[in-house]
């Protein structure tokens, strides 16, 4: 396949994670939505690697997927911290930087 | 050749649609569920492209470890349906619009791009490309500060989730939060040093 | 050294004393601040003696050196420096200023005894008595002006020492703002001499006025008048004198030296000083005459009915003052200054009197509670009679000479001046008697229980109070201390008033008109170019009218003797009589209720629409509040991006992104 269509099936995903990030209310499916525009950054990144023949990308790609997996350990720690001391589990409750 | 291309499209639909389950589905057990399938159907795209160490470390790591990960929080804290609030707000139509916007910026940015060798499958490689040991030779020598600051990077995060999931005396005999958040300042009883 | 080194050593002397007494009142065990603040001024006496000396050995022409210490200003046109003038008018204030306040500060050591501002007022005292000199010493308008602002501020400082009481606060801001407007005059008088002379300096100006002006020239003439607006705040006569009796507030030393012997004269010695403008200004002088001669009445009328001891001698000052500023002002110049002289040893020495009776009395100074002092203060009886004998111009006291030379000039120069001698000879009357009011009121009669107590050997004491609002008082800083003086027991004041009293008896020596006029002699080589210097009554003249001012004030203390000695209670039906009269002299001819409704209402009216409509509307409303109402707008436009909602910032940030790619691909196509 030509490597374009990789890009675009990437952009798309990006898309739909970006859409999820906007839309969804619980904070564990915005991470996982985060998770996939992560994803989705790192198939463009292995398509352009594989586009230039240089292996490059594919390191930069695995150094992704270890900041995602750090990433969401913080992610999810606050989630349960936030469980622990009784918060509602939603987004827009968390509103304290108002100003 | 037309074997590739098929399994490109079973994988790219397999992806699509893994990615639309986690943004749709309701209940955020299935959404992991859903992001699994996703996981997956890229490390079939991953070895597409000749990378095959990433793809197997995708499959084990993401899916295998970090999924399961997330499954275990999602059934700690109950993962409840989401609650029908104020749905119709702005942000629910615009914030598709935008993103769809985005995307189709995206196409248009790489379809009609100048670069010529993104119509073709990509330069010549040799065998041991995206091999373990290609990928290893890379990491240790010319990317070996930012595999270095990586395990760093884990260390910490390790260490920040001890510190932020770890239980504070004193703070669990309260009833359920409503209203403003409380104040979280810790008894005299301890403190907040960090002990690892 | 020279007679000008001398002049600094005189001004060196109480600056010296009071940066002393300032630095280290702290570790001055006692009353040792009194004493060294005593010897600095001792020091700038002898330092005034050696002036004179070296001064009178050279020819008479020569008497007038100028030294500059620095130049203040340099300017194309001319130099404003800090020098002094040593001319005989300028040594013999200093002589007078400093002799007479080392005599005060002597007495203070006693009177300020156990005060808890003890050292505060002497380095105060020290103070007034640089800028004095300093007044004295100037050669040039400028400095004069310092020494006139610094002496303002002593006199501040010094009315209000006992500051927690209200009173006095109050009596030493009126003293300040009307010194103020006093400076206000003098400066403007600055102004005008410099522009059209083109100097500041005394002799200078003096030397080109004649050539710029030309006689009753108008600018000259308004020079003149801000000049004596000047003068009479200071010296407190019409229409700037309401200060002088608020300001019997202070203790009875600061009386005795700022508002008898030192900063009153100074409108008379800045009168005599500037005698070269007044002379080619003679209405201006005219305005003087009658403005001294018309407070010279006044005060003696309003001093008849006052009952608080301390404010008869404030109105005999006032009007005493008034006839200093008559002799200046009909060029009778050595004749007003030979008053000045003999008016600071009596008038001092009245005061010392007083504080040793308040003493007695244990703080309170209302005349109508005192009696029959007579035996139980023998030395304040003595020298208290003496010094109102100097002052009702009693036979061969200094007083006499004095006053009845000022008269006899002014009779001489004729015209209207006839008048205003007539009506100096209707105040001397009036002084008469209520000088010898006062001394009969006092120590005549029978004894009050204070002075029976005293005759017992044992000092009243009373609660503390306010002695013109008799509130309640503690004895702590701010408030006179607790303990009172009089002066039979009190070497310290023993000391300085005997001195006083034989001058007040025997300071008439230089003045005897065809004897001895060695003091119009000595200022001679100051004032002869002067119109009128040759104008002298004759001595036989002169001998005529201190025989009428004898009789006069005779007569006067006769009056006195039979109201208050011999026929006593005769005053109380005369005032019952003349109720209406009686009630305008004790309000003082109610200059304080005019100046109330005319000036104070006005401004506090002002204030408070000041503060009313302009601070509080105008500014904080309109200016501030609109300013901040702006800002807040603006930022409560931009405030309303931080929701702290999560999405929303996502949204934007999704936004942006899209924005931005746009941009590059549309500007890379």
């Amino acid at each position: 396949m030509d490597i374009v269509w990789f890009l675009v099936l990437s952009a798309f995903i990006f898309v739909i994670g970006a859409t999820g990030v906007l839309t969804r209310r619980n904070p564990l499916v915005v991470l996982l939505c985060l998770e996939l525009m992560l994803n989705a950054g790192n198939l463009a990144l292995v398509a352009f690697s594989r586009m230039h023949g240089n292996e490059g990308g594919q390191v930069f790609a695995l150094i992704v997927m270890v900041i995602a997996a750090c990433e969401v350990v913080i992610g999810l720690g606050i989630i349960v911290a936030m469980y622990r001391n009784r918060l509602p589990i939603d987004v827009d409750e968390m509103s304290e930087l108002r100003g | 050749m037309w074997f590739e291309q098929v399994l490109f499209f079973v994988a790219g639909i397999g992806a699509l649609a893994g990615a639309l389950g986690v943004v749709m589905l309701r209940n955020p057990f299935y959404s992991v569920l859903a992001l699994v399938a996703h996981l997956i159907a890229l490390a079939v795209l991953f070895l597409l492209l000749n990378a095959e160490f990433l793809a197997a470390g995708q499959v084990v790591v993401y899916a295998g470890a970090v999924m399961v990960l997330y499954l275990f929080v999602v059934a700690y804290i109950g993962g409840a349906d989401e609650p029908l609030g104020p749905e119709r707000s702005a942000l629910r139509t615009l914030g598709p619009l935008f993103a769809a916007a985005l995307g189709v910026e995206l196409c248009i940015a790489f379809i009609a791009s100048g670069l010529d060798a993104l119509d073709t499958t990509g330069a010549d490689i040799s065998p041991g490309f995206g091999s373990p040991a290609g990928i290893g030779q890379l990491l240790l020598t010319r990317f070996l500060v930012a595999f270095e600051a990586a395990s760093f990077l884990l260390l910490i995060a390790a260490v920040g989730a001890i510190v932020l999931a770890r239980r504070r005396r004193g703070l669990e005999e309260e009833g359920p939060a409503v209203g403003p958040p409380r104040d979280r300042t810790p008894s005299e009883t301890e403190t907040l040093e960090v002990r690892v | 050294m020279t007679a000008t080194s001398y002049g600094w050593l005189v001004l060196a002397f109480p600056l010296a004393g009071m940066l002393v007494v300032s630095l280290s009142w702290r570790v001055l065990p006692g009353r040792l601040a009194g004493w060294i603040a005593s010897a600095a001024i001792l020091g700038s006496f002898v330092s005034a003696i050696l002036a004179l000396i070296d001064m009178q050995d050279l020819p008479a022409e020569e008497r007038h050196l100028v030294d500059s210490a620095w130049t203040y200003a340099a300017t194309a046109d001319f130099n404003a420096d800090v020098s002094i003038l040593i001319d005989p008018l300028s040594v013999f204030m200093c002589l007078v200023v400093s002799g007479v306040s080392f005599l005060i500060h002597v007495y203070s050591v006693a009177y300020m005894t156990g005060d808890h501002g003890h050292a505060r007022f002497f380095a105060y005292l020290n103070y007034f008595v640089f800028s004095m000199l300093l007044l004295v010493l100037a050669a040039n308008f400028v400095l004069l002006i310092v020494g006139w602002a610094f002496v303002g501020a002593a006199s501040y400082l010094l009315i209000s020492f006992w500051y927690r009481r209200s009173t006095a606060t109050h009596a030493g801001i009126k003293a300040f703002v009307m010194n103020v407007i006093g400076d206000v005059g003098l400066v403007i008088a600055a102004f005008l001499l410099l522009d059209h002379t083109g100097q500041l300096d005394y002799l200078g100006v003096f030397e080109r006025a004649p050539e710029v002006f030309s006689t009753n020239d108008s600018t000259i003439v308004w020079a003149c008048i801000f000049i004596l607006v000047g003068a009479f705040a200071k010296s407190a006569q019409l229409p700037l004198h309401t200060w002088l009796p608020d300001a019997m507030e202070g203790p009875t030393p600061v009386s005795a030296l700022i508002h008898a012997a030192t900063m009153v004269t100074a409108g008379v010695y800045l009168i005599a000083r500037c005698f070269p403008l007044f002379d080619l200004a003679p209405t201006a002088a005219d305005i003087g005459a009658v403005i001294g001669t018309a407070t010279l009445v006044f005060a003696a009328t309003v001093a008849l009915v006052q009952t608080d001891l301390k404010r008869v001698i404030a109105y005999s000052t006032m009007s005493q003052i008034g006839y200093m500023v008559l002799g200046v002002s009909a060029a009778a110049y050595g004749a007003g200054l030979f008053h000045l002289m003999t008016h600071a040893f009596f008038k001092a020495l009245l005061f010392m009197g007083a504080g040793s009776i308040i003493g007695a009395m244990a703080g309170i100074q209302d005349m109508d509670r005192m009696g029959g002092f007579r035996r139980a203060m023998p030395f304040t009886f003595v020298t208290f009679t003496i010094g109102a004998l100097a002052l009702a111009g009693f036979p061969l006291t200094a007083g006499w000479f004095s006053k009845d030379e000022i008269l006899a000039y002014t009779l001489n120069r004729g015209g209207g001046f006839v008048v205003l001698g007539i009506a100096g000879y209707l105040g001397a009357a009036l002084t008469a008697f209520y000088a010898f009011r006062m001394v009969f009121r006092v120590f005549s009669g029978k004894a009050v229980p204070e002075a029976e107590e005293l005759e017992q050997g044992h000092l009243a004491h009373g609660e503390p109070q306010n002695p013109m609002t008799g509130e309640v008082e503690d004895t702590d800083v701010g408030f006179p201390g607790p303990e009172h003086v009089v002066a039979e027991r009190s070497w310290p004041m023993k000391f300085a008033m005997a001195p006083l009293a034989v001058l007040a008896l025997v300071a008439g020596v230089v003045g005897i008109p065809g004897v001895t006029d060695t003091l119009e002699h000595f200022l001679e080589p100051t004032f002869e170019s002067s119109t009128y210097a040759e104008d002298h009554p004759s001595t036989s003249s002169e001998w005529v009218g201190l025989a009428a001012g004898a009789i006069i004030s005779i007569a006067g203390i006769f009056v006195a003797f039979t109201f208050y000695v011999r026929r006593r209670g005769i005053t109380l039906d005369l005032r019952d009589r003349y109720r209406r009269v009686h009630d305008f002299l004790w309000h003082k001819w109610y200059f304080d209720e005019l100046y109330d409704a005319v000036f104070v209402r006005p401004a506090a009216t002002a204030g408070s629409f000041g503060r009313r409509v302009i601070e509080t509307d105008v500014v904080q409303g309109f200016i501030v509040g609109g300013a901040t109402g702006v800002v807040r707008a603006g930022t409560s436009f931009a405030r309303a991006i931080q929701t702290g909602f999560l999405r929303a910032y996502a949204l934007l940030l999704f936004f942006g992104a899209a924005a931005l790619l746009l941009y590059f691909l549309i500007s890379s196509s």
